[in-house]
Parts: C-alpha cells; sequence; structure tokens
C-alpha cells in the first residue's frame, strides 16, 4: 500500500514506522482489534445480504417488465448519490446506536450495483435455453429458479463481489457516527490520539477482509458453476473475451458482465 | 419535517455569506471537480496504454482492486496524520476512490474492442497509436464516460466527509446539523448532495451525446 503509508513512511524514519504498527498490533489484538474486526465482518455481510434479498425480486421483475426498468434504475442510481454520512445521522434518531443504523443505509447502496446484474445476468439467458426449459414443461417459476437464474449466477456473483468489496471498504464512515467497525480503529485509536500505527492496521485489515470475501465468492461461484470452469483454457480471442465477461475482478460499477456498451446505452437513455 | 426543511431553504442568511448555500456548493463542485480532473489524468493514460498493449493489465487492475478495498476514512486519516488538516488529504482520499472505476472501465473498454476492427485498422495502414487514438479510445469512449460518472457520483457523495478535516463543502450542513441537533440542516445539505449528483448524472448524459460517435450510441438502443 505505498500510496497509504507513503505520506508518513518517509524513508529514514520507515523501518521503525512498521515495527511501531507490529506492536501496536500484537499488544492490542485482544482489545479493541479482534471485537472490531468482528464487528466490521457483520456490518458488511448484513447488508449485502439484505440487499440481495431485495434486489433480487426487484431485478427478476424489472428483467420480465422492461419498461419499468429504466425507473427502477433511476431509483436506485438515486439511492447511491445519497452521503452515507447523512444516512446514518438521519437514521440515528429512529434506530440509535443499533447495528441497523449502519445496516439499511448500506444495503440501500448495494441495490445500485446487484439490481443491474440481475437484470443483465437474466437478459443474457439464451433464448433457446428459455424454450427449451419451457417445451421441458417448466412453469415459469420453476424455470426461473431452476434455469435462468443459475445460468446468470456467474454475472449476478459478479455484481455481488462489487457489492461487497465496496461495502466493506464503506463501514468505515459508519464508525464517524460512532457504530463500530474497524473505522472506530482508525479514528478513536489513530485519529484522535494523532497515532498512526492504529491507522494502518485498520486500513490493512479492512483491505484484507475485502479481499478474503471476494476470494470467499469466487470459490463460491466455481462451486455454484462448475459448467463455467476451464471455459478460459485454449480459447480463441472471441471466447476469451466471452470467458472475462464472467470475470469480475475487472468489474466497472455495473458489472462487467453485460457487453460494455449496453449497460452505459441503457443508464443513459433512461 | 418537509416544513422544517423548506424553512432551512427559504431563511435568508442561507443564501448570502461565507457559510451559505451558493458558496458551500462551489466548495463541493470544486472539491469534486478537482479530485475528478486528478484522476482521470491518471487512470485514462494508464487504462489506454494498458488496455491498448495488453502489458500491465493485470497489475493495473490489482491496483484498481486494492483502491477499491481502500477504507476512504483511513486514507484520510493517514494523510492528515501525516500532512495536517486542509484539502490535501480530502483530496489524496477522493483520488483513490475516483482512480478504480475509471481505470478498470478505460482498461476494459480497450480490451472489449473487437480484434476484428484493431486488424481492420492495422490493414489500412494505421500505427500503433493511430489504433489506440482513432478506434480504440472512440469505441471505449462510452464505457470510460460510464466510469467516469460513477466516480463523479461517488466523489461527489464521499466529498461530504471534508467537513471533518476542518474544511468546507455541503457536509458542512450535515455535520453541523448533527452537532447542533438540526436535522432540517442535515436534510437539506444531504438534499443539496443528492442534487448536485444528479446534475452530474445529466452532464454525463450530455456528454455522451455529444463525444461518442453516433453509430455508437444508436446500436445498443437498437439491439437492446
Amino acid at each position: 500500500m505505498p500510496d497509504a503509508a507513503g505520506p508518513i513512511g518517509l524513508p529514514p524514519r520507515f523501518a521503525g514506522q512498521v515495527g511501531e504498527v507490529a506492536d501496536w498490533a500484537l499488544s492490542n489484538i485482544d482489545d479493541p482489534i479482534a471485537p472490531r474486526l468482528l464487528e466490521h465482518v457483520q456490518l458488511s455481510v448484513a447488508p449485502v445480504l439484505l440487499g440481495l434479498a431485495v434486489a433480487l425480486p426487484l431485478g427478476v421483475a424489472a428483467a420480465r417488465w422492461p419498461r419499468w426498468y429504466p425507473a427502477v434504475l433511476t431509483g436506485v442510481n438515486v439511492l447511491y448519490a445519497l452521503p452515507s454520512l447523512a444516512l446514518f445521522f438521519l437514521l440515528l434518531p429512529y434506530t440509535g446506536f443499533s447495528p441497523w443504523t449502519a445496516i439499511i443505509p448500506l444495503a440501500l447502496y448495494t441495490l445500485a450495483i446487484l439490481v443491474p446484474n440481475v437484470v443483465d445476468g437474466l437478459d443474457q439467458v439464451p433464448d433457446h435455453v428459455r424454450q427449451a426449459a419451457t417445451a421441458m414443461g417448466f412453469s415459469p417459476m420453476r424455470r426461473l429458479v431452476r434455469v435462468e437464474l443459475p445460468v446468470a449466477l456467474p454475472v449476478i456473483i459478479a455484481g455481488l463481489r462489487v457489492a461487497t468489496v465496496a461495502t466493506i471498504s464503506m463501514v468505515s464512515v459508519a464508525s464517524l457516527v460512532g457504530l463500530g467497525g474497524l473505522g472506530q480503529i482508525i479514528l478513536t485509536d489513530g485519529f484522535r490520539r494523532n497515532f498512526a500505527a492504529p491507522v494502518v492496521v485498520g486500513v490493512l485489515l479492512s483491505v484484507a477482509l475485502a479481499f478474503l470475501a471476494d476470494g470467499l465468492l469466487v470459490l463460491l461461484q466455481r462451486w455454484l458453476t462448475p459448467w463455467t470452469r476451464g471455459r478460459e483454457t485454449g480459447a480463441t480471442s472471441r471466447s476469451r473475451r466471452a470467458a472475462r465477461r464472467d470475470a469480475p475482478p475487472t468489474a466497472p460499477d455495473t458489472g462487467s458482465a453485460a457487453p460494455p456498451a449496453a449497460p452505459a446505452a441503457r443508464g443513459e437513455d433512461a | 419535517m418537509i416544513l422544517d426543511v423548506l424553512d432551512w431553504f427559504t431563511r435568508s442568511e442561507q443564501w448570502t455569506g461565507s457559510g451559505g448555500i451558493p458558496v458551500r456548493f462551489g466548495e463541493h463542485v470544486l472539491y469534486s471537480v478537482l479530485a475528478l480532473v486528478v484522476s482521470a489524468l491518471i487512470a485514462v493514460p494508464v487504462g489506454l496504454v494498458t488496455g491498448h498493449t495488453g502489458r500491465g493489465g493485470f497489475a493495473a487492475i490489482t491496483v484498481a482492486n486494492v483502491g477499491r478495498a481502500l477504507p476512504t476514512i483511513g486514507v484520510l486519516t493517514l494523510v492528515v496524520l501525516g500532512m495536517g488538516l486542509g484539502l490535501f488529504p480530502v483530496e489524496v482520499a477522493l483520488v483513490a476512490l475516483a482512480v478504480p472505476p475509471i481505470l478498470v472501465n478505460t482498461y476494459e473498454g480497450v480490451r472489449g474492442v473487437d480484434p476484428l476492427l484493431r486488424d481492420a485498422a492495422q490493414g489500412m495502414g494505421m500505427r500503433g497509436a493511430q489504433v489506440l487514438l482513432r478506434l480504440e479510445l472512440p469505441l471505449a469512449l462510452p464505457l470510460i464516460l460510464l466510469g467516469m460518472r460513477t466516480a463523479a457520483i461517488q466523489v461527489v457523495s464521499t466529498a461530504t466527509i471534508a467537513a471533518y478535516v476542518g474544511i468546507g463543502g455541503l457536509g458542512r450542513f450535515i455535520v453541523d446539523g448533527q452537532s447542533r441537533r438540526e436535522i432540517e440542516m442535515i436534510l437539506g445539505g444531504s438534499l443539496l448532495v443528492v442534487l448536485l449528483a444528479l446534475v452530474v448524472t445529466g452532464l454525463f448524459a450530455l456528454l455522451r451525446r455529444l463525444v461518442v460517435a453516433r453509430g455508437l450510441r444508436a446500436r445498443p438502443a437498437a439491439t437492446g
């Protein structure tokens, strides 16, 4: 993390700084670090799950009735533009210092990433697949659950990865309001005491958590969609490009899922 | 509550002086535009070159992913501890936030150009830089603009934290409203941020109309 440590870790003092960070981390594992880390995990997992629970039905509905999709998209994008700090403050009178004050706004933000990905994933289901399922006697509901959603899964998980990483990094803002998480270490142990070590520990742990969660989601996708494995081997440039659509670390905001121009066009023409 | 907010907006002292809405709005726009311009100057060239050559793409994407995972508050605090309060830490934090979406979308946009088109361009005698600037850049433009729009909205919404390190912007209303327990002030400040985000969305729609080739704009609409 050269850019984050740069301004402080000036070369001559650098070794000492690393030692200081390690010292602080080791002597504070039990007290602030472990419980804050646990809080951070809870405050990031809950919003993503909640967001997914809302985005799935919303996305399915928007894919089914495309006329409403622009309105839905505008709605989730407006939510996304709300400053998180303000939402936390505004919820405080109602939900107090409970986790919900952080979870509800963070869940709202995930919608802007998850809903377009659910819709794009479902739109990408080839027509012949849908027709085959119907011909086999699948009811619309069963076709959705057993055929369309599984085929859309790589795209949905792509969105889930972006949403998870974004949420984990955003939880820290909740600490400005006093809602816990690793940001609390950054602010109370670092900022207020003018002490860099806790800040570095908080940032590193937050980044590590994001990468861990991202890796777990990749494993989940491999496990859930075994048919996409090995698609990338020995590919021509064309099929490699197709495979890259399923490779979400590169996902733009709406996921790398859709063919490049489509999400842009849809968003703008809305 | 709605009436309180309306009342807040219509009070005359909101519209004048150094703490008034126009000044705060201007500060917010200034911080955001500065961060966005710096980010674009970093991310677009890197994305174009890595996307065109295919070299360093993995590194660029990795940097972008780390950037995405960085907690903004942490970056802001580190820079404040190192260099003191002021505009600089805010800009560093906002640039760290804005570079990833622009970089990833630029890279993906260039990589996504059909190899057949690239072959055709080379067949017409274009050299590397010409292929990049006259074929790949225009084709990648919709995706680059989308990345910039995402970055801009995140920056506008996050620039509110500038108030925490003692400078202005619309975040002042949110932070000061909290410390004075004036809900209508928090709401008013937030509404202004949302308004700014909507203006940004509109501006990017306009920009897209102006700079994206007509053929590219028509195609997705026809198929989708």
